[in-house]
This record gives structure tokens, C-alpha cells and sequence, in this order.
């Protein structure tokens, strides 16, 4: 990969040059308000088919929960947008005309770019499954999915969702919310497997059933039956049962949205191709987000990741490329966060589902079985290398530093009480944790506490 | 909803009907003994004469009662003024009171068991609906369907309820002649606690504790794990029942005024008014302690613990209105209006009260000073242009009135001059703040959507910075509902609180400021 370009190469800087980009999910609109915030002059547009404004996918689900509103979703006021010349256009590109750069749509007037910026997201995978195209078969990644969702669970008494992933569990839980009954197909031998270590994994899983949800561990579709009118009547699993259904959730995973971009001069491969500045192989092209595939992915990362925090941070570091001397994009320790139902995830830097030497592992369950910490560290040299949470909420900034400043595992034990992050009043645990790992690797850690002032102010919280 | 909650909810729709019923039964009567109980010697016999053709009268309602006894005293009234005799004019209100006294047949015979069969079924209806909430379902907060309700998302059942409310407090400040049926109610219980019968704020103060009681259970089902949300509730349901329902009225019993220790100067309005300072200095000890323990918190209390705490001591741990916004007021926390607008029609309305609130204050205690030379009887009028709008209007009929339109920190967060008190030291010099964690958040909006003050708590999470907000009651919900663990309410050092450049963790290609 070259280092930073020159300025001038990079992409046309003239005042008045017309930045288009199409999606507006969190990249794309990370990077139109930061592009603004550094350029005054540019004249940016915002393409999206979807919805008029942006809104928050990660949300979908509380929607359809009754949690909230579409409104509510919306991080922004819809005055934010013209208040920050940020032009709106709804409606979905059709195709690209990477000469004349021009977009055509599907119902306005063809319009013209300087620069263009993909932004495009992801899509439902989908796996050829005998019956997928039925009436009440579905994804969830749209809000036009969340729509449908809604009709064809309508007078539902039963509903299937394939795939155990993130997005299958969210799906299983809307679902719940409405008191259907749900049958929960994963492939794997416990809940997300492939990404969660094997104690985690039993531990949501156990969680899931909890749910009065019919979890079905080590099960796959084989196909989904017709009812004669076109409507789904039940699925087939590989093991020949048959379950009577009304609706079927498909979350298989998710993979970029690139078929606007198929068969032209854009080179692809499972998503659109960039280089560490998002610069695609045609000149003032550039993609970001969940349709981005890195040439050479950043040191410890994948080579397409389609999570809200990278997409955010693609549009920054393009927003600030566009308008400065481009920087390669560097993405700090890795982090992310879910919610499994009511108990809540966090993990900061590389937790695989399995390792081996040199890594090892120190894992604690709380005796409820509802919270639990794991660390993996290196073991000849002690360094953390990361960290999973259940049930506590831990501060990133800690762990951020920790893992970027190679820190032992044992310090971070000795400290790991100031990082919490739970609310006031929670228990606590950071002890117990100490003394399992006391007893597992014959250490004898002791939390450092701050020496507590003997003053009487002290008793007021100074 | 099991076969317990709705039998619960059908007992308490029962008890409902049946308590509003009350006001249109029994029997209006008013005789001369009845009369000399409630009037004062100099006034008896004038009204004797005047109400003559009322006396021994049978009215059906209360209504037709209130009517000719009000045309009775205006007559009378009006003869004085138009021959000048003004001290002859009758200024003391006995509409309540004569009514109350005139109240005959089934209620006022049957006070206890309609109490019972009201008021104790109501609550009985409740919590039966209530206690089973959440059975067998793992611990967690559960807001589904709260937009689909038509009591929690102003549909026909919300927009019913709020005029309901509202239609009550105008009668409880404005023509509480009209509820003395629900008073007699609870007589017995204020002979008890006071010793004497019960007035309409007697009955609204029995109406307001259960209020909080029996919704701050629906808190503890709500919130059953969370810790701060349990021992905030646990706290709003002592300070309601102790001090601001059974210390006064036994103060009262002791012949002392009637105090709410915890009611605090500019929310007291009246604590500066004449006859409240000269009912405290003239109570002995306590009445000194009433005096000095409500300035040293106005002084003291108020700046220090808000220092160290942040408001959230008073709004969401002790106050009265918290407290009720708090437990009854929490299915309509999502109603407040997140605009940048409401914010802006906030801080001046706040602002704006409490400037009133001081300027009359500084006046009235001017004026005792200065003999009454400055504005003679002007503050009176002050006070009750205030007592009216304020204290009534807004605290009371907006206030809760609104909570299904509006939300249920109306008057907090629009109207409460302690509040803006309590938010000016918050926002500029206090420990508190709300922390969110590094680069977490997914703009998903639960925070912004369930915070009662209307704060657009998603602002600052997604760009990393601490909320700060003089407006912030520390209710903790947003962190409670936040589904990636961003938030935190936390007193630290002054130092860094306020991130006016945040930035997100885990982008390390630029220093990126959101
Ligand atoms: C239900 C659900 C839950 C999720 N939860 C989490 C989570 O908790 N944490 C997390 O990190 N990630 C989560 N994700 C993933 C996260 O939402 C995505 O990674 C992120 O939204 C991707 O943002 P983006 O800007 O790249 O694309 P998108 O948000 O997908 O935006 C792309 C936009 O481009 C539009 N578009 C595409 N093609 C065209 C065209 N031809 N014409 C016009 N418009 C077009 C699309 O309609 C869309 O609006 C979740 C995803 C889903 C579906
Ligand atoms: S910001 Fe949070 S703690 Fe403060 S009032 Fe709003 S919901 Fe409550
Ligand atoms: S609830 Fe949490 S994740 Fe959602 S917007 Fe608020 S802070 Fe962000």
C-alpha cells in the first residue's frame, strides 16, 4: 500500500465542488456533517432511497417493540439538515455514470458530482433456500424489513428466525415483545459460537431460554413449505422435522449492498475495494461503512466489518481526507457492544471464540450465572489482550489505554475497579474476580484502592 | 395481564366510578347550629338573617346548595358595598365549610366504609394489578408497548385522564365547595392525625401520599435489579409519608403550624409571607427550628449538597412534586418534548419564575420592614397573582394535570423556581455529571426518549461528551434504559467535568471533534 498521497492527487478541491453521497446511515452522514464542519463551501448532497432523514437502524428493533417511535430514532431535528446546508435527496440511485459522473434515479432528474462517496450498507444474506421468496419470509436490515415485519406478523401464532447471530436474537426478542411464541434455529452447538467463547455463549443461551424462547441448538433449515396461497405454512430442518409457522425470519448474516456498483469499472470483491484513505480504484470515488472492503486491512481486523462504530469512524477519518492532507485510516483497539435481551455486552480488543498458546485465558461467572468477565492475555509476556463482559458495564477509555499501552493483565486485575462503569449502588465484584484469579494462577493481587482522605469531608464524597 | 391484574384494574375502575360518584349523593342541609359551628360570632348573625330561606331547606346536590348560598352572600355583600359600609362586608370564605357541615344522609353517615369501599379499594385494585407485574419474567426494564397505549401515548384514554386531572385540581383550588363529600371521607383519619376535620388539602394530601405509594411499588416491579432506581423510590415514598403528610398534620395536633420541613424557599412560596414567619417565631423551639432549619437550607443545603450530589438530591430523592412525577407520573416520562425549541422555551419560563418568585419575595420582606409605607397592600396582591398562576395553575392544574399530555415534569422543568435554583448551582459549580463511556454509543435515542426533563441526552452520548445540564433531575432512567451501557450519573472532581471538545474513543487517524 503507498503512504499518504499527495493533496492534490487525492481528490478535487475547488470551492464550489458538488459532494454527493449515497446512504444515509451513520457513515455517510458522519462523514457529510464533518465534511461541513471543516469545508463551507462545498455543496453536499445526502442520497438515500430508504427514508427521507436519517435515522438509527440499531433501533429497528425498538420500534416494533413499541419502545419507541421512527421519530424517536432520528438522531438529529429535521431542521439540522437545511441549518447545516446539507442537501436531502430520497430516492434510490439506479445507476452510476462514472465518466459523465452522474447518477441516475429512479424517479428524479439524473444529477451530477465532483466527488462521490458509497456509503451504501449492507444487505440481508440470503442462501437459496427452497421457499425463501414466500409471503412472510423476511430479513431485517431496512426500514421498509421493519415495515413488513409488521404486516406479516400480523395474527402470527408462530414464528421461526434462522440464524443465531446478533440481528437473530433481536429479531427473536421484538417477536417475544409481542407474546409470539418463537423457535429459534442456530446452526452452531451453542448461541453465536463462531464469535463467542464456549462459557459466553451457554451463558446467553441459557438466557434466550429464560425468554420462554424455543431455542434450537445444532439445527439448520432445509426449506420452507408453502401453504397454497403463496404464504409460509411451517419449515423443514436438515433432521426432517416440521415446524408449523407464520413468519420466518432469515438473519443469516449480513453482506455489502454493492449491486448498484456490479459490472462497472468500480473494482470489487465482497465489497467495494479501497485503500487505507476509502479511495476506491476510480478517482474521486470513495466508499465507506458496511459496503467497504479494505485492500489491506488495518493490523488485527478483518477485511470487511459492518459495525455502527466503524462506520462512523470511515466517514471522520474520509470526512477529514476530503478537506485536509489525507491521513490512512487507523482505527484504535477494537471495541464493541450488544444486548442479549436484558444482559448487556461489551468487549474491548480480540476475543475469539477459540486460541491457543501462547494466549491464556482467565474466565469468572458470577454465581447467578448472569454476569461474567473473561480476559485473554499473552502469556509470556502477561499482556492483556482482551476482554469480554456480561451483565457489568466496564469503561472503554481504560481498556483503550490498557490495551494500547501493552499493559500486564494483572495490573489491569489490580485496577479493574476503576473501571467501572455500573450505576451507583450496584454490587460489586471486582474482589470475587481477584481472588478466582488468585486462586487459578497462585498470584496474590490486592485492588488498589485510592488512600481515602481521614478528613470529615471525606464523608461527603470529596 | 393475569385474571389477579384484572380483577385488580376492574375493582379499581369500580372504586373509581364509585368515589366520583359520592359527589352527587346524599343531602344538603343547612340548619342554625350547624351554621354557628362554622361561622364566627360576628358573622353568625348576620348570615342567620341573610340565609334564612336556605335554612332547614333540603338541596339535592351539592351544587344547588353552593349556588344559592354564593347569590345569598353576594346579595348581602353587595348591599354593603353599594351604601360604602365596608366593614360590614363579609371577606372570609365559608362556602367550604358551610357546605361541608350541610353534607347529610349516606355519606356523611357512612365516612369509614365509604373510605373502604373507595379510596381503600382503589388502592387494593391497584396493587393488585400491579404486584403480579413482571412474575416470571427475567429482571430487566420492559417498555414494550408504551407507544402503542392509549394511556401512555395521548390516545383517547390519556387525553381522557389529563382532563380528568385537570378538571380536579380546578375544583380542589377553585371550587372545592363541590368535593366536600370526598373530605368528609377523610375525617376520621384527620381527627386522628390532627385533631381537627379534614379540609380539601387534607384530602389531597391522603389522595397524593397513596398516589405515591401505591406507584412507587409499580417502581419497584419496574425496576426490580436496579438499585439506584429502588432506593431513589424508597426515599420519595419516606420523605412523602414523613414530612410532608404526618409531621405537619401532627404539628397541627400540637398546635403548631402546619410545617413541611423538607419544602424548600423559593417552592414554599409562602415561607417569607407574614403570617408564616410570625407562626413560626411565635411556636417556641420548634417554630425556631421550622424558621432557621428552612433558611439554612435555602443558604446552605441547597448549594452544598447540590455541590457534592448534583439536584438530583431534592428532585428525585426528596421532593413532594419529584416524588409524585416520580411513581405516578413514570408511564408518561417519554411524552416531554426533546426540541431544541422546548429547551429554549424552558430556560426562559424557569428562569422567568424564579425571578418572580425572588422579586416578590424581596418586596414582601421590604415591606413588613418598612411598616407597610413602601406598598401598603400591594404585595397582597402580588401574592395572589402568584398563589393563582404559579402556585395553583401551574404547580397544580399544568403540573400533574399534564402528565398525560405533556409528560410528568411539567411544572419541574418548566415551572419550579427551586428547581432553577438548584440548576443554576448544578450547572456551574457541582460535582455531578453524567459520564458516557468512550465510543459506545449507537445513537439508538432510548435515553433522549425516556428523559422526563426533555434533555436530548443522545446529543452528547454520540459525540462523547458529559451531559451537564442545569434541567438534569438525576432521575438515572436514561442510564437505566441505555441497551449499550453509555451512561453513568457520577460526582467527581470539578475538573474536566464539563467536555466542551469531546472526543470518541477508538478513532485514532485523526483527533476527531464531534
Ligand atoms: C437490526 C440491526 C441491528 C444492529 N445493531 C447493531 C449494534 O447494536 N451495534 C453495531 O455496531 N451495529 C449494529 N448493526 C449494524 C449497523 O447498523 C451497520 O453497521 C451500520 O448501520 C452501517 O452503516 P452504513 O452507513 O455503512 O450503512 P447503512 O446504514 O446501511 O446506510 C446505507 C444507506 O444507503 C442507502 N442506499 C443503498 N443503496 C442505495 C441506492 N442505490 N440508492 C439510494 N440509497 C441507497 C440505503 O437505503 C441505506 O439507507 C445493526 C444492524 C441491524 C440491521
Ligand atoms: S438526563 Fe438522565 S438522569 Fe437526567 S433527567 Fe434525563 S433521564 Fe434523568
Ligand atoms: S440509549 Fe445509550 S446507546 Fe442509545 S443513544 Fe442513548 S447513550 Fe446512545
Amino acid at each position: 500500500m503507498k503512504e499518504a498521497k499527495p493533496i492534490g492527487e487525492f481528490c478535487i478541491r475547488s470551492k464550489a465542488r458538488h459532494v454527493v453521497i449515497i446512504g444515509n446511515g451513520i457513515s455517510g452522514v458522519t462523514c457529510a456533517r464533518h465534511l461541513r464542519k471543516r469545508d463551507s463551501s462545498s455543496r453536499i448532497t445526502i442520497v438515500s432511497g430508504e427514508t427521507q432523514h436519517f435515522f438509527s437502524r440499531t433501533a429497528l428493533m425498538y420500534i416494533y417493540m413499541g419502545h419507541m417511535k421512527y421519530e424517536h430514532t432520528k438522531p438529529y431535528e429535521d431542521w439540522f439538515w437545511e441549518k447545516n446546508r446539507l442537501d436531502l435527496v430520497q430516492d434510490w440511485v439506479t445507476s452510476i455514470d462514472f465518466e459523465q459522473k452522474r447518477l441516475a434515479f429512479n424517479n428524479r432528474e439524473p444529477l451530477k458530482y465532483d466527488i462521490l462517496v458509497l456509503a451504501l450498507g449492507s444487505k440481508s444474506n440470503l442462501f437459496d433456500w427452497p421457499g425463501q421468496d414466500l409471503q412472510g419470509v423476511q430479513g431485517l436490515y431496512s426500514y421498509q424489513d421493519l415495515q413488513s415485519m409488521e404486516v406479516n406478523t400480523r395474527g402470527c401464532q408462530r414464528a421461526v428466525v434462522v440464524g443465531g447471530g446478533l440481528i437473530g436474537i433481536e429479531m427473536a426478542e421484538m417477536l417475544r415483545s409481542r407474546d409470539i411464541p418463537v423457535t429459534f434455529l442456530v446452526r452452531e452447538q451453542a448461541f453465536w459460537d463462531n464469535v463467542l467463547p464456549l462459557e459466553e455463549a451457554q451463558l446467553v443461551g441459557r438466557h434466550i431460554r429464560e425468554h420462554h424462547i424455543d431455542l434450537r441448538l445444532g439445527a439448520e433449515l432445509e426449506r420452507i413449505l408453502d401453504d397454497g396461497t403463496g404464504n409460509v405454512k411451517a419449515v423443514v430442518t436438515k433432521d426432517g422435522e416440521e415446524i408449523p409457522c407464520q413468519f420466518v425470519g432469515l438473519t443469516v448474516g449480513v453482506s455489502p449492498n454493492i449491486d448498484l456498483v456490479r459490472n462497472t469499472r468500480l473494482e470489487i470483491s465482497k465489497g467495494i475495494l479501497v485503500d487505507e484513505h476509502f479511495a476506491t480504484n476510480i478517482p474521486n470515488v470513495f466508499a465507506i461503512g458496511d459496503c467497504v472492503e479494505y485492500r489491506t486491512p488495518p493490523p488485527m481486523r478483518r477485511p470487511v466489518e459492518q459495525v455502527w462504530y466503524t462506520g462512523r469512524m470511515h466517514g471522520e477519518t474520509l470526512a477529514h481526507n476530503l478537506a485536509h492532507e489525507p491521513v490512512p485510516y487507523k482505527p484504535g483497539p477494537w471495541f464493541n457492544s450488544a444486548k442479549f435481551l436484558d444482559i448487556e455486552y461489551q468487549t474491548y480488543g480480540l476475543v475469539p471464540s477459540k486460541w491457543e498458546e501462547p494466549v491464556g485465558s482467565f474466565y469468572w461467572e458470577h454465581p447467578a450465572g448472569k454476569k461474567c468477565l473473561r480476559l485473554l492475555f499473552d502469556n509470556s509476556t502477561r499482556q492483556l489482550l482482551g476482554v469480554n463482559i456480561f451483565g457489568m458495564r466496564l469503561r472503554h477509555e481504560l481498556f483503550d489505554e490498557a490495551l494500547r499501552s501493552n499493559t500486564a493483565v494483572e495490573e489491569v486485575l489490580e485496577q479493574l475497579h476503576k473501571a467501572n462503569f455500573d450505576p451507583e449502588f450496584y454490587d460489586r465484584h471486582y474482589a470475587e474476580i481477584l481472588q478466582k484469579f488468585n486462586q487459578q494462577f497462585g498470584t496474590n493481587l490486592q485492588l488498589r484502592r485510592e488512600k481515602k482522605q481521614k478528613s470529615l469531608w471525606a464523608y461527603f464524597g470529596f | 395481564m393475569n385474571i389477579i391484574q384484572k380483577v385488580g384494574l376492574g375493582l379499581f375502575l369500580v372504586s373509581l366510578l364509585f368515589f366520583n360518584a359520592l359527589l352527587f349523593m346524599g343531602e344538603f342541609r343547612l340548619t342554625e347550629q350547624k351554621l354557628r359551628e362554622v361561622t364566627s360570632e360576628q358573622h353568625y348573625e348576620v348570615l342567620r338573617q341573610e340565609l334564612q330561606p336556605m335554612l332547614n331547606k333540603n338541596y339535592g346536590s351539592s351544587f344547588s346548595f353552593v349556588m344559592d348560598f354564593e347569590s345569598s352572600l353576594d346579595n348581602y355583600n353587595q348591599r354593603q358595598e353599594e351604601s360604602e359600609q365596608w366593614d360590614r362586608v363579609i371577606w372570609d370564605d365559608y362556602t367550604f365549610a358551610a357546605t361541608k357541615v350541610a353534607s347529610e344522609g349516606l355519606v356523611a353517615q357512612n365516612k369509614l366504609l365509604l373510605l373502604l369501599l373507595t379510596v381503600g379499594l382503589g388502592v387494593l385494585g391497584a396493587l393488585l394489578n400491579i404486584l403480579p407485574k413482571y412474575r416470571d419474567e427475567p429482571t430487566g426494564i420492559k417498555h414494550n408497548g408504551v407507544m402503542f397505549s392509549s394511556n401512555k401515548s395521548r390516545g383517547i384514554i390519556g387525553i381522557t385522564l389529563g382532563v380528568y386531572l385537570i378538571g380536579i385540581y380546578v375544583l380542589l383550588y377553585w371550587f372545592p365547595a363541590y368535593i366536600v363529600n370526598w373530605t368528609l371521607l377523610v375525617d376520621p383519619l384527620s381527627r386522628i392525625l390532627s385533631g381537627g376535620p379534614a379540609s380539601q388539602w387534607f384530602l389531597y394530601g391522603t389522595i397524593y401520599t397513596l398516589a405515591i405509594l401505591v406507584m412507587g411499588v409499580r417502581m419497584f416491579r419496574k425496576y426490580r435489579g436496579n438499585k439506584y432506581q429502588l432506593l431513589r423510590t424508597s426515599s420519595v415514598m419516606f420523605f412523602q409519608l414523613s414530612f410532608a403528610f404526618l409531621i405537619p398534620e401532627i404539628l397541627v395536633l400540637l398546635n403548631k403550624p402546619w410545617h413541611d420541613f423538607k419544602n424548600i424557599w423559593p417552592l414554599d412560596y409562602t415561607f417569607f409571607y407574614n403570617y408564616r414567619v410570625e407562626g413560626m417565631l411565635s411556636s417556641g423551639s420548634i417554630g425556631m427550628l421550622m424558621f432557621v432549619s428552612g433558611i439554612l437550607l435555602i443558604i446552605l443545603g441547597v448549594p452544598l449538597l447540590t455541590y457534592f450530589y448534583g439536584k438530583r438530591w431534592y428532585c428525585s430523592w426528596v421532593c413532594g412534586c419529584g416524588g409524585l412525577a416520580e411513581t405516578a407520573g413514570d408511564p408518561y416520562r417519554h411524552l416531554s418534548d426533546k426540541s431544541l425549541n422546548a429547551w429554549l422555551v424552558e430556560r426562559w419560563m424557569v428562569h422567568g419564575v424564579l425571578v418572580f418568585a425572588v422579586v416578590m419575595t424581596g418586596v414582601t420582606i421590604v415591606n413588613y420592614f418598612s411598616g407597610f409605607a413602601l406598598l401598603g397592600q400591594w404585595t397582597n396582591t402580588l401574592h395572589e397573582w402568584y398563589g393563582f398562576l404559579i402556585g395553583a395553575a401551574f404547580a397544580g392544574v399544568v403540573g400533574v394535570g399534564f402528565y398525560p399530555l405533556m409528560g410528568n415534569r411539567v411544572w419541574c422543568r418548566f415551572g419550579c423556581p427551586l428547581a432553577a435554583y438548584l440548576g443554576i448551582v448544578q450547572r456551574f459549580k457541582s460535582r455531578f455529571r453524567i459520564t458516557t463511556n468512550g465510543g459506545q454509543c449507537i445513537s439508538c435515542g432510548n435515553c433522549s426518549t425516556y428523559c422526563e426533563m426533555g434533555i436530548d441526552v443522545r446529543w452528547y452520548a454520540q459525540r462523547g461528551q458529559n451531559i451537564v445540564r442545569a434541567s438534569c433531575v438525576g432521575c438515572g432512567v436514561c442510564a437505566s434504559v441505555c441497551p449499550r451501557g453509555v451512561l453513568k450519573l457520577e460526582n467527581g472532581p470539578e475538573q474536566g467535568r464539563i467536555s466542551d471538545i469531546p472526543i470518541l474513543t477508538g478513532n485514532e487517524s485523526i483527533n476527531v471533534l464531534s
